[in-house]
């Protein structure tokens, strides 16, 4: 459906294992992992599904990461649909690292490319499922009956006017064989999914009890404070302590392989501590880098023709021969991430093991780097995943865990590291900036003949996964742009790989929001080029494009395209990402030059819905990320230090900036798609567009706030 | 050792004059429902109530509080009874839930001098509290639910 990281197309099996004390674990194993006896339980954590004790409670390990994107309630939904329990009787836990819990989109346990849903559609139903049917043949056998006369009714099994609780049947159940011949229930069944569902983590939201991994305490939990190269790629030089050491609570004062930490009882301590380090820094090879310096270097590699991403047809001749040749160039900025938790670990590390509570995206690696860094074995190292306080790429970097493991197993106790809002800022890896250059053809008619777009930025893959990039061109590099979705005779899509010195990472919609910009604003350059409407212009290509036409039709259909009051102006914008089919309508005005975005109207076809809730949560949560970062997002370099601090000058929306959105969900039956992440790409086109009907000026670059076209 | 009224008790710490209330309430005190987000009163996830003002305590000296009553979330109400949290989860309003501590302290500080606010009210009255995953759409129909709320039930105004 999407990119694999790795293949891992293994075959899956079923294994069940009783719990000490009694009680039903369902669990998933792969072929070819190392050791399936793993299963029930690692370093006293459970492995499995689902736990059904012998009291009736219900437990389910959710493996994905809950960022806000409400997956502990999705996830759950899909195991209790089959398993016949509300969801109210569910407690959920986070998952430990375990091959089990493998993302198979992605091919390692992650939580990220909006891929949740889509892996746990059918494995967790079919767990649910096997669960049910097992807790039913035990009640079978112990009554003696046909299976297939029992029914299941909240949490129990019933045989007519006899009922056995399923906790009560699990410790038999787990000594069952793990059915094989699964029938999971048709849509029009389903009693959970599709249907709005409150959300399991909401109560402890509301009363400061929800614990993210800021919030850790462990005994004899010592705080930390860390100063980190000012310039990126920079290094420790050398450090004085001497007065810091002599400061209350100040345990101690260490070099880690990324900065200083001062150790102390408690982090205020630490950070007053800190301020009293002095400190020299190697600059390292960026020590000139800046904004124009990379811009430069951008557009420098851009004149290199690049690797076919897609090639239909002959773009080059097609345009040689057109009526009417448009042709533009687009730069997109860095962007940090800007979790509103900073980031933060707590680690524990002992002689032979070690417990790390983190608020991570990524179990596995998180595992192995820990283990490296502690000079521990990865199956000697317990990630304890807590709430993360927003996620949106950040937390698959692994790079805010290292010093408290350093800092840890120098002091023997656990140690919690917590970065400030400035070393977040400072020390992202950020979204990848773009030098793209695109040029259509257009026929005498007006007919798009032609489609040539020529991407060049840094690869982000190539630093977190190599191996995916050694042959290959990074897929999230050429997302929105290898599917574009017009039927146009001759495609030409081409990337150059071009690296800038620091780090680049996942955003949230990776490459969408870079080149969902580009290809949707230059249509709309089109549009007006070939004197046609941007709506019908586009609704006119996608003739084969049943998912497409739909929802661009229903986006235009419900803001009332065209019909817009006096003084307002609409844009439009339309993408697939992540197996989700969505459409964009941005309705602004711009009076005295000052722009206001008035509504936003949203139609989305992400295939079968698990919860509506949700749904209707992350549309408007992904294009506000999206609307921020067209507004204002930017990072800029200067002697390769990051000029943006704090969210003075990182700003982010706020709540009377925030327009009102129309979210309008298509019926489908069809594999759900993510949903993260679609709506945060379209946004920044849909408003541009819009500015240009406003104003006719075209915004080839952002944030919007420095294009001098529009205030804000 | 300095005594501060948290939540209607009195608590000693032996935090220094200095520290900012929020690591006062977190590290030594316990109360971890009050996030730091920017240590600068930009994103107000550090909101309480001193004397019913919400205040950023990231920002507020551990030796300015006095004998000022603070309020937590935690403080709030001890069941999640008070009629913002019961508008939040009636809406699902949060996502991650990092910001909504602050949010909820901002929202009830807002009702309790303001029974009907408008929109233009809940806008400036919570501009300072930063929700990066977006939930503003259900903030705002929330705090018009709580008002409701709290018209039907006036007795909860009190808390």
């Amino acid at each position: 459906m999407t990119h694999k990281i790795t293949d891992s197309s293994r075959r899956d099996f079923l294994k069940i294992t009783g719990l000490a004390g009694g009680g039903l674990v369902l669990g998933l194993s792969l072929t070819g992992c190392s050791k399936p006896s793993a299963l029930g339980a690692e370093g006293g954590q459970p492995v499995a599904w689902l736990k059904i004790d012998s009291e009736n409670a219900i437990t389910v390990l959710v493996d994905r990461s809950e960022m806000g994107q409400g997956v502990y309630t999705s996830l759950t939904q899909l195991l209790a649909e089959e398993l016949e329990v509300s969801l109210d009787a569910i407690r959920v836990v986070a998952a430990p690292v375990n091959a089990v819990y493998v993302n198979a989109l992605l091919g390692a346990q992650i939580t990220g490319g909006s891929s949740s849903v889509r892996d746990g559609w059918e494995k967790l139903r079919k767990a649910g499922a096997q669960a049910r049917m097992m807790l039913v043949q035990a009640a079978a056998t112990h009554w003696d009956v046909d299976a297939a006369k029992l029914t299941v009714q909240g949490g129990y099994v019933v045989n007519g006017s006899k009922r056995l609780s399923y906790g009560a049947l699990a410790e038999n159940a787990a000594k069952l064989p793990v059915p094989t011949d699964v029938t999971l229930k048709a849509a029009k069944d389903f009693k959970l999914v599709g249907k709005p569902q409150k959300r399991i983590d909401t109560a402890a939201k509301v009363d400061g009890s929800a614990l993210y991994g800021i919030d850790v305490k462990l005994p004899g939990m010592l705080h930390a404070a860390l100063a980190q190269p000012p310039v990126l790629g920079g290094s420790l030089n050398r450090f004085d302590a001497k007065a810091a050491e002599t400061m209350p609570g100040v345990k101690k004062v260490l070099a880690t392989a990324s900065g200083v930490v001062v150790v102390a009882d408690h982090y205020w301590q630490a950070r007053k501590a800190l301020a009293a380090v002095k400190i020299s820094w190697k600059a390292g090879p960026n020590a000139s880098l800046s904004t124009e310096g990379i811009k430069a270097k951008l557009r420098a590699a851009a004149s290199r023709p690049g690797r076919d991403v897609r090639k239909e047809g002959d773009a080059t001749a097609a345009i040689k021969g057109a009526a009417k040749i448009l042709s533009a160039t687009y730069e997109l900025p860095l962007l940090a991430h800007a979790t509103l938790e900073p980031q933060n670990c707590t680690a524990d590390v002992r002689q032979d093991s070690a417990d790390i509570h983190v608020n991570t995206q990524t179990q596995q690696v998180a595992q192995g780097v820990v283990a490296a860094v502690a000079g521990l074995k990865p199956e000697q190292v317990f990630i304890h995943t807590t709430l993360l306080g927003g996620g949106f790429g950040r937390r698959l970097e692994v790079d805010y865990l290292t010093a408290a493991v350093e800092a840890s197993k120098a002091m023997g106790k656990p140690v919690k590291v917590i970065w400030t809002r400035e070393d977040d800022t400072t020390h992202d890896a950020y979204r990848p900036p773009a030098h793209d250059e695109v040029t259509g053809a257009l026929d005498a008619q007006g007919n798009l003949v032609a489609w040539k777009l020529h991407l060049t930025g840094p690869s982000i893959t190539a630093r977190m996964f190599p191996a995916v990039v050694e042959t290959a061109i990074d897929p999230f590099a050429v997302e929105a742009a290898q599917n574009y979705p017009y039927d146009v005779p001759n495609i030409a899509v081409t990337y150059n790989r071009e690296e800038i010195g620091i780090n680049v990472g996942y955003w949230r919609s990776v490459s969408h929001g870079l080149n969902c910009f580009v290809a949707e604003s230059f249509m709309d350059e089109l549009a007006h080029a070939a004197g046609k409407d941007p709506y019908a212009f586009r609704a006119a290509l996608l003739g084969k494009q049943p998912r497409y036409k739909r929802v661009l039709d229903t986006a235009a259909e419900k803001a009332g395209w065209g019909k817009a009051p006096a003084g307002h102006f609409q844009g439009i914008a339309l993408m697939e990402g992540y197996g989700t089919y969505m459409a964009q309508v941005a309705e602004v005005s711009v009076e005295g030059g000052a722009l206001k975005i008035h509504r936003v109207t949203c139609a989305v076809d992400c295939g079968s819905v698990v919860n509506p809730n949700i749904v209707d949560q992350q549309i408007h949560g992904s294009i506000l990320f999206g609307l921020t970062a067209a507004l204002w997002g930017e990072i800029t370099l200067a002697g390769g230090q990051v000029q943006q601090k704090n969210f003075d000058s990182y700003r982010l929306l706020r709540l009377p900036e925030a327009p009102p959105i129309d979210v309008h969900v298509i019926d489908s039956t069809e594999a759900p798609g993510g949903l993260g992440e679609p709506g945060t790409a379209l946004i920044g086109p849909a408003v541009a567009n819009a500015i240009f009907a406003a104003t006719g000026k075209r915004l080839r670059a952002l944030p919007i706030a420095k294009q001098k076209i529009v205030t804000i | 050792m300095t005594t501060i009224h948290v939540n209607g008790q009195a608590l000693e710490t032996n935090a220094t004059p200095d520290t900012p209330l929020l690591w006062v309430l977190r590290d030594h005190l316990g109360l971890t429902g009050t996030k730091f987000g920017c240590g600068q009163a930009l994103c107000g996830a550090c909101t309480v109530h001193i004397d019913g003002n919400p205040t950023r305590s990231c920002q507020l000296p551990l030796g300015s509080v006095g004998d000022k009553a603070v309020t937590t979330i935690e403080g709030l109400s001890a069941d999640r009874s008070h009629a913002v949290q019961k508008a939040w989860m009636e809406l699902d309003v949060p996502q991650c839930g990092y910001c909504q501590s602050g949010q909820i302290m901002s929202a009830s500080a807002l009702l309790a001098n303001n029974a009907k606010p408008t929109d233009a009210e809940i806008d400036a009255a919570l501009a300072g509290n930063i929700c990066r995953c977006g939930t503003y759409d259900r903030i705002r129909k929330a705090v018009h639910r709580a008002a409701d709320l709290l018209q039907s039930a006036p007795a909860n105004a009190a808390k």
